[in-house]
């Protein structure tokens, strides 16, 4: 039997009528009487499908349609053509039962009670979800403990840093325990300890939880530590969809080989690869293209004394950035 | 870490019967407004100092109402319209009270709700954004009337209201309080909802509330005001935000009209709430969330 998609997304379009007018008066009172629009396409033609349990990265430039598309999930938006199932729901719809099983949590959102300490706010979300009371206290002190906010509980939320902050929103957002999280740059403006501490969170929820994670973020630690699989997106439509191994097999071409020698002998190693870098310490790094990593390290092996030698793959930002400057999938 | 319920644990959809579910669903809706009127009270504790300020400004409008129209009756032999200065003093009191309760989100409050990304983080939550408004409001409602006690007692002192209710006038204001305070919250609701359509709409909020201001009983009891005032007031529903509640204590007013009064209340609440409805099911089509 064929395991029903936690998210199922068909030919999906989000248009706006964005006003335009051209500047200077006689534009000015010419918009006075007919009005003129432009439609700006966010998301176009969508199409994908994440498993149930699944965490995805949801990537794409500024403007690529990644927050609109996560908007449309959520149930925010209606989208201008296209279906879209989140746990058998249509999220435009809104219905109650959907709402109480999905979270959409951003980044830069304040839904915790400003005057109030975070443990009132806390009890709201327990009346807003219908939440029993054991369930809801364990699950909160839970949060707490993995979030380490037992000492921000009972402060009043304007008195938090933003790193604090986002973690009582992240535990405010997630005592109803949703199945499909939406996150959209959770991180954003953390330090590194701080997004380190949710990367963790997100990762420790869905294993427990078994919860559908589509994520969007501009820090690629943040899905490499956390997705297996990504969208990648830009003018909204899907550019690459697939394993992060893959897309770096695709459209990485080049590869690192990190050699430690027991003989540094710089003159030797330029004549490997497309190029050699001393790093010091008799350790080098040469750039290949992907046909010939094994040829190259093969002549290594064979001609100079290695003692340790590892293949890296370029960093996942630069093919993140050859997928946006290509424009489309691989053949 | 806990697990969640297999069903999302919603209690309305482990219980069979319709009757169960709603009485499930009100005891929910009722347990939520509790618990948010809670909140609402903490938070405007914090600020009772600036809520004080804000209503000893407030009392500005009727004192400047009540001095004139006072004024005008003594030099008329003493009254005006069948108004003495006793009973322009309840009217107006009275009137500071029924004000305060008429407090609710107001439209102005919407563009920037809308720009801030709040009504996005609303539309997450099941539960329909108004009750929040309702709830907090009315929540804010019982620091009002604390704070409203010595003030009223201070304009009585200064004023000399002649005010003598029967029980039933009591009755009949508590209830036409919350009845204004639900029409007011529906009305400007619906007013606010236009946000969804257009950025700019503060025009249309002045209209509407200068409207209000002669035609609820606001300005000037509506017995003062010509007939064709009156009969305009009679077909809209500011008169049952301000004059009805006001004069359902202070009279004079006989059992029918208080009657009539309530039920044109709820026949504006109705209404109102299908503007609401209407409105809000259209308006959030169009949302397009730019706020975050």
């Amino acid at each position: 039997m064929i395991e029903r998609p936690a998210v199922r997304v068909q030919s999906l379009r989000k248009a706006f009528d964005v006003p335009v007018r051209q500047p200077g008066l006689k534009a000015s009172i010419g918009a006075l009487f007919k009005r003129e629009t432009r439609e700006v396409v966010a998301v176009d033609e969508l199409n994908f499908e994440v498993g149930a349990g699944e965490v995805v990265g949801f990537l794409g430039p500024n403007g690529a349609g990644k927050t609109t598309s996560l908007k449309m999930l959520a149930g925010l938006l209606h989208p201008t053509s296209g279906t879209a199932e989140v746990l058998g729901f249509t999220p435009w719809q809104r219905q109650p039962a959907y709402l109480r099983k999905m979270a959409l949590i951003m980044g830069n959102r304040n839904q915790l009670q400003w005057d109030l300490p975070v443990l009132d706010s806390f009890e709201l979300v327990r009346s807003i979800y219908r939440l029993p009371r054991q369930q809801f206290t364990d699950t909160r002190d839970e949060m707490i403990a993995l979030l380490e906010l037992g000492a921000l509980v009972d402060k009043p939320v304007r008195n938090l840093s933003l790193g604090e902050r986002m973690k009582a929103e992240i535990a405010g957002a997630l005592l109803h325990l949703p199945a499909v999280l939406f996150l959209d740059e959770p991180t954003i403006g953390l330090d590194i300890t701080m997004q380190k501490r949710i990367r963790t969170f997100v990762a420790e929820y869905n294993r427990k939880q078994g919860a559908t994670v589509l994520l969007t973020s501009h820090y690629m630690a943040d899905v490499q530590a956390l997705c297996k699989r990504v969208i990648v997106i830009d003018h909204g439509t899907v550019l690459f969809d697939g394993g992060l191994q893959r897309l770096a097999d695709e459209f990485g071409s080049t590869k690192t080989i990190v050699a430690r020698l027991d003989v540094a002998d710089g003159e030797k190693l330029d004549t490997y690869g497309r190029s050699a870098t001393n790093r010091g310490d008799g350790t080098w790094s040469i750039q290949v293209t992907r046909s010939e990593v094994a040829e190259v390290t093969g002549r290594l092996l064979a001609e100079q004394a290695v003692v340790d030698l590892t293949i890296e793959d370029p960093p996942i930002e630069d093919v993140i950035e050859r997928v946006f400057s290509r424009g489309s999938t691989p053949a | 870490m806990i697990t969640a319920e297999p069903a999302s644990g919603p209690i309305a959809e482990t219980e069979p019967g319709r009757f169960r579910e709603f009485r499930t669903n009100a005891l929910w809706l009722w347990r939520y407004y509790t618990q948010f009127m809670r909140l609402a009270i903490i938070t405007q504790f914090q600020y009772r100092a600036a809520n004080y300020f804000y209503m000893i400004g407030m009392i500005a409008e009727p004192v400047v109402y009540l001095v004139v129209w006072s004024t005008i009756a003594r030099t008329n032999g003493g009254s005006v319209g069948g108004f003495t200065p006793g009973t322009f003093a309840a009217y107006y009191i009275v009137w500071t009270l029924v004000r305060n309760i008429n407090i609710v989100f107001t439209p102005f409050g919407w563009e920037q709700r809308i720009k801030d990304g709040e009504l996005s983080g609303l539309l997450l939550q099941p539960i329909h954004p108004i009750h929040r408004d309702l709830a907090f409001f009315a929540g804010w409602k019982v620091i009002v009337i604390i704070l409203w006690l010595p003030i009223a007692a201070a304009l009585t002192l200064i004023f000399h209201p002649s005010l003598s209710p029967t029980v039933w006038q009591c009755v009949v204001f508590f209830l036409a309080l919350w009845g204004a305070y639900l029409i007011r919250s529906m009305f400007l609701w619906a007013l606010g909802l236009i946000s969804l359509w257009t950025t700019r709409v503060s025009a249309i909020f002045q209209a509407y509330f200068m409207a209000e201001l002669l035609l609820s009983g606001r300005l000037v009891p509506l017995t003062l005001m010509p007939k064709w005032a009156r009969s305009l007031a009679g077909v809209l529903p500011f008169q049952s935000t301000f004059g009805f509640p006001i004069t359902a204590l202070t009279g004079p007013i006989t059992d029918a009209q208080l009657w009539h009064g309530l039920l044109t209340q709820l026949w504006w609440i109705v209404v109102g709430g299908l503007i609401v409805k209407l409105m809000w099911r259209r308006g959030i089509r169009r949302f397009a969330s730019v706020g975050g």
